[in-house]
């Protein structure tokens, strides 16, 4: 079902980088999300699992407010990226967002050059002061997405071009251009093939040492592999919050176990 | 028997044959519906079209063929004689058939029996006037040999007629024999009237196409016999349009595609941003009240004539230029009508074009774009400018193609807004005209048809369409290499 030698991986006290209190989602009348309380820390990969419809992906969304573009979405509760609310008046959702990136469930590159790509956020954001200094953060973000090696002789060919475990190669290395804090991604291999995958989940090893990553997978074995902490959402509800190897192994909650065995979802 | 009864009673056949054939399916399987290989109404279907489409098809080509046949044969006997100087076969011919014509009506009212409209001879009688007395004018007395051959046309085509209405009429009854023959329970009706229906699918079809290539067909022979009596190269090659009725006229087709050119021009500019920036809102920031609201409205627009455009560029756009322009202000406008304003008005007209086509171009770009932009920080005018409209782009150039080449084709508004002047200017304030407008002028007035005056229309007809042809062949180009990023 899924292999545990993560169970001694490096799980010290971290500090706190995003914390939820008491939130709540609508979409219209709907009670998407009902008090979910989590903290995310700093440099780990948090995994949210759970059967579909069980507002993961929605919850994954309130982290960077890009439940702000759906007119019917409400947001009640609390959130705090390094202490500060999220949702208070002060803070621009756009600015929130350079600070807070987001990888799609499937690859989104714009139809534009492999270069514009990545070049996009640094651009909108003035992070280079010239050509020389653009170019340089496109060569660290390409090969921080672990895909400079195979595109660094097309950097003019367009993003659409390449193949799926490419393209979301490349959406993430543009999700890292803008140098965020926290990389949020929702199912980012779904629309993968398994060696993609692979390459992606090394990937997001690898980013572990500098972000907090967020993860929405479906497939357990998948959190397994990459994650440090596991949520569990059932219904819009969390009902199990802890260490990856805890969860996958002795779930307090017998909803959590009923699902990693395969009996409900 | 006239066509319509004709045709009126195939279908009261087919009628006939629906029923019967439904209720002979139904017999076959003693009642029971499920024994029938199809549903009951597939059998009377089956009958209704057997006798309906083989009629129809030979009552159509009937009446293509016909026309030509009986043309030839009297054609033949006209003597050589007849056809005076200056004259032709066809002219001859189109007097022959209006005599026909003149009988007929004659016939019909009452003034001539049956017999002696085919029996009268111009040496005893003034058919002339006769025909004149009952509302049919005619340029100049018949002379016998026109009077004759109207005759044998009459006759061939009444005798034409009756076995075109002999044969229909045995196609159709032989079809419904034939289906209702077939009618058993057993009988696969069901695959039969699906092919049937195909059939007419494929007919229709095929007659957009066919008159598409009629009407190119009667461009391209008038054009050829304009350039035969007028030389091409003055015709591409003079900066000069000023036909004249009595003959040594210039006709330089450059004015005319300057003045379309450059009405054309401005229409876009004035259309072009506002309707984009029309569309960007609609689809990218207005809410859905407002949108469900604002789009039908924009629309109205559209469903405009453009006659009330002529008039509103006539009455208040000429005007209120000729204010801020005319001689009590810049002094760079003579009169009302003017390229700017009918480019003006004309620009009017195209937004709800440009905006339409633009909103579902815009709409048709994923959601997934949008996301990853506004993931990664960007704001909505960033996102729009930067990945939607990018993207968005080869549709958009094809949408403003389209508006171009309606630009193009339009008159109306040319007519009343920008004057009948053909001339080069760059003036925008100056009287212009464009192709289309000079089509109708040379086609209206008083001029003899074989006259390179006249046939210049079509001549450019045939430059417009070539045009619009290659400007929708564009269009049409980019729009499918757009559709190609996203599948």
């Amino acid at each position: 079902m899924y292999d545990a030698p993560h169970t001694e991986r490096d799980v010290d006290q971290k500090e706190t980088k995003i914390a939820a209190r008491n939130v709540q989602v609508f979409y219209g009348d709907t009670h998407a999300i009902k008090d979910v309380d989590v903290d995310i820390e700093d440099r780990t990969v948090t995994a949210f699992i759970g059967p579909s419809g069980c507002g993961k992906s929605t919850f994954l969304r309130c982290l960077n407010r890009m439940n702000d573009t759906i007119d019917v979405c409400r947001v009640e509760g609390e959130i705090t990226l390094d202490g500060e609310n999220i949702y208070d008046r002060k803070v621009d959702p756009v600015q929130l967002r350079a600070k807070v990136g987001m990888v799609f469930q499937k690859p989104n590159p714009f139809p534009k050059s492999i270069y514009d790509n990545v070049a996009y956020g640094p651009r909108i954001h003035g992070m280079a002061k010239n050509k020389a200094e653009l170019d340089e953060i496109v060569e660290k973000s390409l090969r921080r997405g672990a895909i400079w090696d195979e595109v660094k002789d097309r950097l003019d060919a367009p993003g659409t071009g390449l193949s799926g475990g490419q393209q979301q190669r490349l959406c993430i290395a543009r999700a890292v251009a803008t140098e965020p804090e926290v990389l949020l991604m929702d199912e980012p291999c779904s629309a993968l093939d398994p060696i993609a995958t692979s390459q992606v989940e090394e990937l997001i090893d690898e980013l572990r040492t500098t972000y907090s990553v967020v993860i929405v997978t479906h497939s357990m074995q998948q959190a397994a592999r990459v994650s440090q902490k596991t949520a569990f959402f059932h219904l819009g509800n969390l009902v199990e919050y802890g260490e990856t190897g805890q969860i996958f192994t002795k779930p307090q909650d017998p909803r959590t176990e009923s699902y990693i065995t395969g009996r409900i979802g | 028997m006239p066509v319509l009864w004709l045709f009126l009673i195939v279908v009261a056949l087919a009628t006939v044959g629906y029923i019967v054939g439904r209720s002979r399916a139904l017999s076959s399987a003693d009642g029971d519906n499920r024994l029938l290989h199809s549903l009951p109404s597939y059998y009377g279907s089956n009958v209704a079209l057997m006798t309906v489409v083989p009629a129809m098809g030979v009552l159509m080509l009937w009446l293509i063929i016909q026309p030509f046949i009986v043309e030839g044969r009297v054609s033949g006997t006209i003597p050589d004689s007849v056809i005076a100087d200056g004259s032709s076969l066809s002219l001859v011919m189109s007097d022959v058939r209006r005599v026909a014509e003149g009988l007929d009506v004659a016939v019909a009212e009452g003034a001539l029996t049956r017999d002696e409209a085919a029996s009268i001879r111009t040496e005893f009688t003034d058919v002339r006037e006769r025909l004149g007395n009952v509302g049919v004018a005619l340029g100049s007395d018949v002379r016998p040999e026109v009077l004759r051959a109207a005759q044998i046309y009459r006759s061939l085509s009444s005798t034409g007629n009756l076995i075109m209405t002999a044969v229909v009429l045995l196609v159709a009854v032989g079809g419904f024999y034939y289906a209702w023959n077939q009618t058993h329970k057993d009988f696969r009706a069901r695959n039969v009237v699906e092919a049937g229906i195909r059939v007419l699918l494929v007919g229709a079809a095929s007659i957009a196409i066919l008159t598409t290539i009629g009407i190119v067909l009667s461009l391209i022979f008038n054009t050829i016999e304009f350039f035969r009596i007028y030389p091409a190269s003055e015709f591409f090659g003079s900066l000069t349009w000023s036909p004249s009725f009595g003959g040594g006229s210039e006709l330089g087709i450059w004015p005319l595609l300057w003045g379309t050119f450059y009405i054309s021009l401005i229409a876009l500019l004035v259309s072009v941003p506002i309707g984009l920036f029309a569309a960007v809102y609609l689809s990218e920031y207005a809410s859905k009240p407002v949108r469900a609201f604002a789009k039908p409205m924009l629309e109205v627009l559209a469903g405009i004539p453009t006659i009330v455009y002529g008039l509103f560029a006539l009455l208040t756009v000429g005007p209120l230029l000729l204010q801020v322009f005319g001689d009590d202000g810049l002094g760079w406008m003579q009169a009302g009508t003017a390229v700017m304003t009918a480019g003006l008005v004309m620009g009017i007209m195209l937004i709800p074009f440009v905006s339409s086509l633009s909103d579902d171009i815009i709409n048709a770009v994923p959601q997934a774009m949008r996301d990853g932009s506004y993931g990664l920080g960007a704001t909505k005018s960033e996102t729009i400018k930067q990945v939607i409209l990018p993207a968005a782009l080869p549709g958009i150039v094809g949408a403003i193609l389209l508006a171009a080449s309606r630009a193009i084709g339009e008159t109306m508004i040319v007519v009343l807004g920008a004057g009948a002047a053909a001339r080069l200017s760059l003036n925008p304030f100056d009287a212009m005209t464009t192709v289309t407008a000079k089509i109708v002028s040379q086609l209206t007035g008083d001029a003899d048809f074989a006259s390179p005056e006249a046939l210049v229309a079509f001549a450019l007809g045939m430059t417009l369409f070539i045009i619009t042809l290659g400007l929708n062949v564009f269009a049409l180009y980019i729009v499918r290499k757009y559709r190609e990023q996203y599948e």
